[in-house]
């Protein structure tokens, strides 16, 4: 007579169960599966409360008082709509929303033609293509500070390899040469540096597009004796679009936050020609210390990405259903 | 004698159709335009009036969306 398996595991847990105390036992047979899913669930909900939900109420609750951050013994009094009319009068922050509203669409313009065009080379599988992948992706994997500080040194006049380069194709000094000096030119070094450390972020997720597209639908494309540029106008462009639009939305949503690259490359500067919303911000916030009307500011952008993220969600869902 | 709600092609009878303002999918479009033009107040660099409302159209579009998405198809 043999014993199966299953009969070792019943006589474990069998053994188990007695060696478990009797109070033990019925405390937890009266958990429900509703109630052990909640307890599984309770720590990462209290986390996100704490982190996230919090400072954001606080944050509202603070936009409609006088509270400063340097004084935080001073009576708090509500100002209501106060610090919202300010913000939404103030011609100066006006002019710092149409500066991100240039850096985001440029970069984001740049980052999705470069991104999907690697992607579509490094989708062909050509010899080394493992490598090429990974030496693309290494300035994403950078630290922003690392990053800002290097190309400060590249965009020198005199010493820098950026200048230098540019020189030697035009014939323009190098004297000449200011890229973060200059008025004209300082937004588009940040364009630049942002450019080429997120490329490699919308090229991976475009890729993952292409590779997701089956090969069966190019055969039949080619039965049908579909040209190249017409497969890739009906085929890889409309299967690869949800990928790009997500790719969109993430770069769009983090350009709007673009704080650490602004701050060490030009601090704004110069004048306030790349005063982006984050860097305005934290000027209000910490330098004028108006906590209540730097919230106020804050909670004006949010609303901004809440309801463009909204949006974009409605139409990646519309690109998903056809 | 034949039902005045059965349509030509099925015997099931239509449904009656709801008013406009309780549609998801109309009202949806409408949300999302008024978010779209909150937005482009916001940052556009012509007038500042324009951008002293855009908070106003944006939070009216967002609650607008979150409410008609709701509804059901």
């Amino acid at each position: 007579m043999t014993t199966s398996p299953n009969s070792y595991a019943d006589k474990a847990a069998e053994v188990a169960a007695r060696a478990t105390p009797e109070r033990l036992v019925v405390r937890v047979r009266a958990l429900s599966d509703r109630a052990i899913a909640w307890l599984f669930i309770a720590p990462t909900i209290v986390l996100l409360l704490a982190i996230n939900i919090f400072p954001l109420f606080w944050a509202i609750y603070l936009s409609f008082t006088n509270f400063r951050a340097n004084r935080p013994n001073a009576e708090v009094k509500h100002v209501g709509l106060d610090n919202y009319t300010r913000v939404l009068n103030d011609p100066d922050i006006w002019v710092s929303m149409q500066t991100t509203a240039h850096f985001v669409f440029w970069t984001i313009l740049l980052q999705t033609l470069i991104g999907f065009a690697l992607a579509y080379l490094i989708d062909r599988k050509f010899r080394g293509h493992a490598f090429w992948t990974t030496l693309i992706l290494i300035p994403m994997m950078l630290s922003p500070a690392v990053v800002g500080n290097f190309w400060r040194f590249l965009y020198e006049p005199q010493i820098g390899l950026f200048a230098y380069a540019v020189s030697f194709l035009t014939g323009i000094p190098t004297s000449e040469i200011q890229m973060l000096g200059s008025v004209n030119l300082a937004p588009w070094a940040i364009i630049i540096v942002d450019t080429w450390m997120w490329t490699p972020y919308v090229m991976l997720i475009c890729l993952a597009g292409l590779r997701s597209i089956p090969d069966y639908i190019y055969e039949a494309a080619e039965v049908d004796r579909a040209s190249n540029w017409r497969q890739f106008w009906s085929i890889t462009v409309p299967m690869a679009l949800p990928f790009i639009m997500l790719a969109v939305l993430f770069r769009g949503i983090e350009n709007f936050k673009m704080f650490d690259m602004v701050n060490l490359l030009t601090g704004g500067g110069p004048g306030s020609t790349t005063e982006v919303a984050s860097i305005t911000l934290k000027r209000d916030a910490f330098e004028a210390w108006a906590t209540g009307r730097s919230s106020a500011f804050a909670i004006v952008l949010f609303v901004a990405v809440f309801g463009l993220a909204n949006i974009y969600v409605k139409a990646l869902n519309r690109v998903k259903q056809r | 004698m034949t039902d005045q709600s059965l349509t030509p092609h099925s015997l099931t009878p239509a449904k009656p159709r709801r008013p406009f303002f309780l549609r998801r999918g109309p009202m949806e479009a409408v949300a999302v335009t008024v978010i779209a033009l909150g937005f482009l107040m916001l940052f556009q660099p012509f007038l500042l009036v324009l951008y002293t409302y855009s908070l106003v159209t944006l939070l009216a579009g967002t609650f607008m969306f979150m409410i008609v998405s709701k509804f059901p198809e």
